[in-house]
């Protein structure tokens, strides 16, 4: 369930960055875009070499145990009081919503807790704590944003996302039906309940083709690698990107570099 | 053990221990203080959004407008009470009238005229405790006198809702009216005429209570 | 025209949701009415909020739910001193079966062959019908949605809209071989043969029984919800009403009403309110002269007072029964009702059905969901749903020792080697120098990477390695 009223910091000097496991290995450059973005605006980024993973992957699961186990190794890469960003809205739900619960009753518990009150979804720090704005120097472009159920309902940023392409004059916003629709990742429910994920995210792609946008954008790895791999293994004219990558390709004159995102 | 201390016992010594009780705010359910214009307003446009019908009448024109109501149906006869004030100004009236159906009067239990009330009786006319103008909703208390069939079998029901009655919700109602003090064998709201959706979702009306429902408003 | 031919509850095997899932998602009738009913039902209740504040309302209904379940114990004991006072006998069931055999023995002490029923899941929870059947005793539904499901030999596939996987012309069809009905695409016509079939069968029926939608400990006040008029005369006509409700029902306050009623309609058909509104206090008294001359109550258990235990699993009992998460749920939109095999399905199924049929029965209930949240955003009285799915795959695994899990038939999915799998993945993301090894291994060998991944590969391609990770090109932009 999402804060009802989130106080935001003041654009702050220093930001931990917390990448998450998935852009690490797939999507670099949207980690990338996410540090220069922080950069561009005058924030010093530390990047906590230690960075594993959140452990949702094995809460979801039910092995907390191990999920534990990984998330306390975790814990250890944030000493001091600056905001941690996420470029994610499912690990950064895992880390604020759900730490505190997890070390409940352990003598990390309000360590976990503090931290747990210091995270913040990239895109939502970036508008509502550093109020970033945008340039558009790109080309006139047509696209559709997918908030991720984490983003939306964990985090309570699904306005962002609009709210920063808005600021994008050459990009025209359309809305697919049944929008806050699930897409069907569920992290390990893809594999677990293959053909019933395969069917929602059928439809999404099927939403999102109708919305006339041949593009789309998220916060979230786990839908882009769901939505874009059903796109390309059946052959839909949908091709997806992190937002991040979007906003800092449309936003910064020298990226013309191939990527990944 | 009996079932009933052997869950009363699991319940009183659960593992998680005491628990507390949050406290309930009821504000939340208040709505603006309408004006008894407004409210029949809104419980007029509440009713007939769901097929309910509303005549608008006053002490001295509403024995008319059933006579009317009933007439335009076809209805053979009407099912009135034995001592509300209902009934007995009905029973008056046809004594000197021509166009009000047959007068049934239900005074006897069920059991004697079962078959009789299923299938001849066309009409019903109660009288209501008032009505809620949030939900278009008539608050009825049936008794001894007005019993609970009289608006469930017949397939056209006559409501009796008196303006000045009109509360804006079922929370100022049932506080004003302190029903908590005592509660009836039955007691209804009744917010339009009976319906399903459970064929693919489409609206059919009068299932298994009345298919009519006509409320005389008396301003 | 493909059907969905469901056996009765007692003959469907739970674990075997995966295929019938599938053939669920295969079958375009059951795709299309579930999505063209879900998104009407979600629209609706959308509409009816429209203008209130439901964020504070649904406080309000977790509050009252909670603070209900808070003194469970005692209110129960209240609810029975007041409607014992009321004239009303009251009865307690640990079980399901016990449940049946108390209703059975109330049928017989009066000679009963036949009742009619007012809608209640916790009948269905009970297999009433079929006990009543086996034992000579006619149990006959009379609500619209539950009569065409019974005709079917079925069972319901929503809690609120029992046949909603049955188009015009299906009902058509069997209401036509099972009555006689003429065949008709006319809703009002089939609607009328209905009425008329029932009609007959409330005046006959020895006893009527219902379910409860509330409870008043207060008053002794039964309360009841319906838009037919066949709960009115299924607790009015038959000379004995038996209703049965789970323990968890009772609120303290005649006040509390209002709050859940304000809700309950609104989340689950998108009503302000609900055709009729029945609160019943007793029997026929002395000088009235219609309403049933005995009235019993059921409290029934049914492994309730276990997820009482649990200060987490208790927000289980807040439940309504309004039906919101099921219609905004993905997953149950895709598969239906019946493929769940469960009395209740959907997400509140999922979280309940576990307790009363055991972890092991529903090993796949839990995990059958994208954790999405639709539903606990929707729950009138704040369920959080997905926390307690994630809670329940926590005791399927026994996945973790310092709560050791307590559901009946924890541990039942747990499997060495997903747990082995686990156990390295913690291991090596516990370790942040063996993780940048592992990925940056991986990034280099990308090439290897297979093409095929089991369920994933089924319906997208594979996930593209980078050819370097975040860490190594933050490494080298750092030198």
């Amino acid at each position: 369930m999402s804060d009802p009223i989130k106080v935001y910091p003041s654009k702050p000097k220093k930001v931990y960055f917390y990448g998450t496991c998935l852009i690490d290995l797939f999507y670099p450059d949207a980690g990338m875009a996410g540090i220069q973005l922080l950069e561009r605006e005058g924030i010093e980024v530390l990047f906590p070499e230690d960075q594993t993973c959140c452990g949702q992957p094995a809460f979801t699961s039910g092995y907390h145990d191990d999920a534990r186990a990984v998330a306390r190794s975790q814990l250890d890469l944030f000493p001091e009081d600056w905001p941690i960003v996420v470029p994610s809205g499912s690990c950064g739900g895992m880390m604020r919503k759900h730490y505190p619960d997890l070390f409940k009753g352990t003598p990390d518990d309000v360590r976990a807790a503090e931290i747990a009150g210091r995270v913040w979804e990239l895109t939502d720090f970036l508008l509502n704590a550093c109020h970033i704005k945008l340039t558009d120097l790109g080309d006139p472009a047509t696209v559709a944003m997918h908030t991720s159920c984490s983003a939306r309902r964990e985090m309570g940023v699904g306005t962002v996302g609009p709210a920063l392409l808005g600021q994008l004059d050459n990009v025209e916003l359309v809305e697919q039906v049944r929008a806050e629709e699930c897409c069907g990742f569920g992290g390990t429910f893809a594999v677990r309940h293959p053909e019933i994920s395969g069917a929602m995210v059928s439809e999404k792609v099927a939403t999102l083709v109708e919305s006339g946008a041949r593009n789309f954008v998220t916060t979230d790895c786990g839908c882009l690698m769901n939505i874009d791999g059903y796109a390309e293994k059946n052959r839909q004219p949908m091709k997806g990107q992190h937002i991040l990558s979007f906003l800092w390709q449309r936003t910064n004159p020298k990226s013309e570099e191939a990527h990944d995102d | 053990m009996s079932s009933r201390n052997a869950i009363l016992q699991r319940l009183r010594h659960r593992s998680g221990g005491e628990l507390t009780a949050p406290a309930c705010d009821f504000s939340v359910l208040k709505r603006p203080d309408w004006s008894t214009a407004e409210k029949v307003d809104l419980f007029q446009r509440m009713i007939e959004s769901v097929h309910g019908e509303v005549h608008r009448t006053t002490d001295a024109d509403w024995v008319d407008r059933v006579a009317e109501l009933l007439k335009t149906r076809g209805a053979g006869n009407l099912l009135i009470s034995k001592a509300s004030s209902i009934g007995q100004t009905l029973r008056k009236e046809a004594g000197t009238r021509e166009d009000l159906p047959d007068l049934l009067v239900y005074d006897e239990a069920i059991e004697h005229w079962q078959p009789e009330l299923f299938n001849t009786v066309d009409a019903g006319i109660t009288s209501t405790r008032g009505g809620i103008a949030e939900t278009g909703s008539l608050i009825l208390w049936p008794s001894a006198d007005e019993p609970r069939l009289m608006s469930l079998v017949p397939p056209i029901h006559i409501a009796v809702l008196y303006a000045s009655e009109l509360y804006g919700t079922f929370h100022e109602a049932m506080l004003a009216q302190r029903w908590h003090e005592k509660m009836p064998t039955n007691a209804l709201l009744v917010s339009g005429p009976s319906k399903t959706a459970d064929i693919e979702q489409t609206l059919a009306y009068g299932v298994h209570g009345p298919k009519e429902l006509i409320v005389l408003i008396i301003e | 025209m493909m059907t969905d031919n469901s056996p009765p509850l007692h003959k469907i095997d739970v674990k075997q949701f995966h295929p019938r899932a599938r053939a669920a998602i295969h079958n375009p009738q059951i795709r299309q009415n579930f999505r063209k009913a879900m998104d009407g039902l979600m629209s609706k209740r959308t509409a009816a909020f429209e203008g209130m504040d439901l964020e504070t309302l649904r406080d309000l209904g977790s509050n009252i739910r909670m603070r209900a379940l808070a003194n469970l114990p005692d209110l129960l004991e209240q609810l029975e001193q007041k409607l014992t006072e009321n004239g009303i006998k009251v009865h307690w069931a640990l079980d399901a079966d016990e449940a049946c055999k108390i209703v059975r023995d109330i049928c017989v002490a009066r000679d009963a062959k036949s009742v009619i029923k007012g809608k209640s899941m916790v009948s269905e929870e009970m297999e009433l019908n079929h006990y009543l059947q086996e034992r000579g005793i006619e149990a006959l539904e009379s609500d619209l949605g539950e009569y065409i499901v019974q005709l079917a030999d079925e069972t319901p596939s929503h809690i609120i809209m029992p046949a909603i996987h049955k188009n015009t012309g299906e009902i058509s069809q069997l209401l036509h071989d099972k009555t006689g009905t003429d065949l008709s695409s006319d809703v009002n016509y089939l609607t009328a043969s209905a009425r008329l079939q029932l009609r007959e069968k409330f005046r006959n029926a020895d006893v009527g029984v219902s379910g409860v939608n509330f409870a008043v400990a207060e008053t002794g006040t039964l309360c009841l919800v319906e838009n037919e008029g066949n709960g009115r005369m299924t607790t009015t006509v038959p000379p004995c009403h038996i209703a049965v409700t789970g323990i968890e029902k009772v609120v303290p306050n005649l006040e509390d009403i209002t709050g859940l009623l304000a809700l309950l309609t609104r989340s689950a058909t998108g009503q302000h309110i609900t055709t009729y509104f029945n609160m019943i206090s007793g029997p026929r008294k002395a000088d009235e002269l219609d309403g049933p001359e005995e009235v019993h109550v059921v409290l029934v258990d049914n492994g309730r007072s276990s997820i009482y235990q649990d200060d987490q699993l208790l927000d289980t009992l807040k439940c309504i029964r309004c039906g919101a998460c099921m219609n905004h749920c993905p997953v149950y939109t895709r598969v239906g009702g019946h493929a769940y095999g469960t009395t209740y399905p959907g997400p509140i199924g999922k979280i309940l059905m576990p307790h009363l049929i055991g972890l092991d029965e529903g090993q796949h209930l839990p995990s059958a969901s994208s954790l999405c949240g639709a539903c606990g955003e929707v729950c009138p009285v704040k369920i959080p749903i997905p926390d307690l799915l994630v809670r329940l795959r926590q005791e399927s695994v026994d996945g973790d020792k310092l709560h050791p899990a307590k559901v009946r038939g924890h541990g039942s999915k747990r499997n060495s080697v997903e747990a082995m799998i686990w156990k390295g993945w913690g291991w090596m993301h516990a370790k942040p120098g063996l993780y940048r090894l592992g990925t940056g291994i991986a990034a280099k060998f990308r090439n290897l990477q297979p093409g095929r991944l089991g369920g994933w590969t089924q319906y997208r391609t594979a996930p593209k390695l980078a050819p370097k990770t975040l860490h190594q090109r933050m490494k080298e932009r750092q030198q």
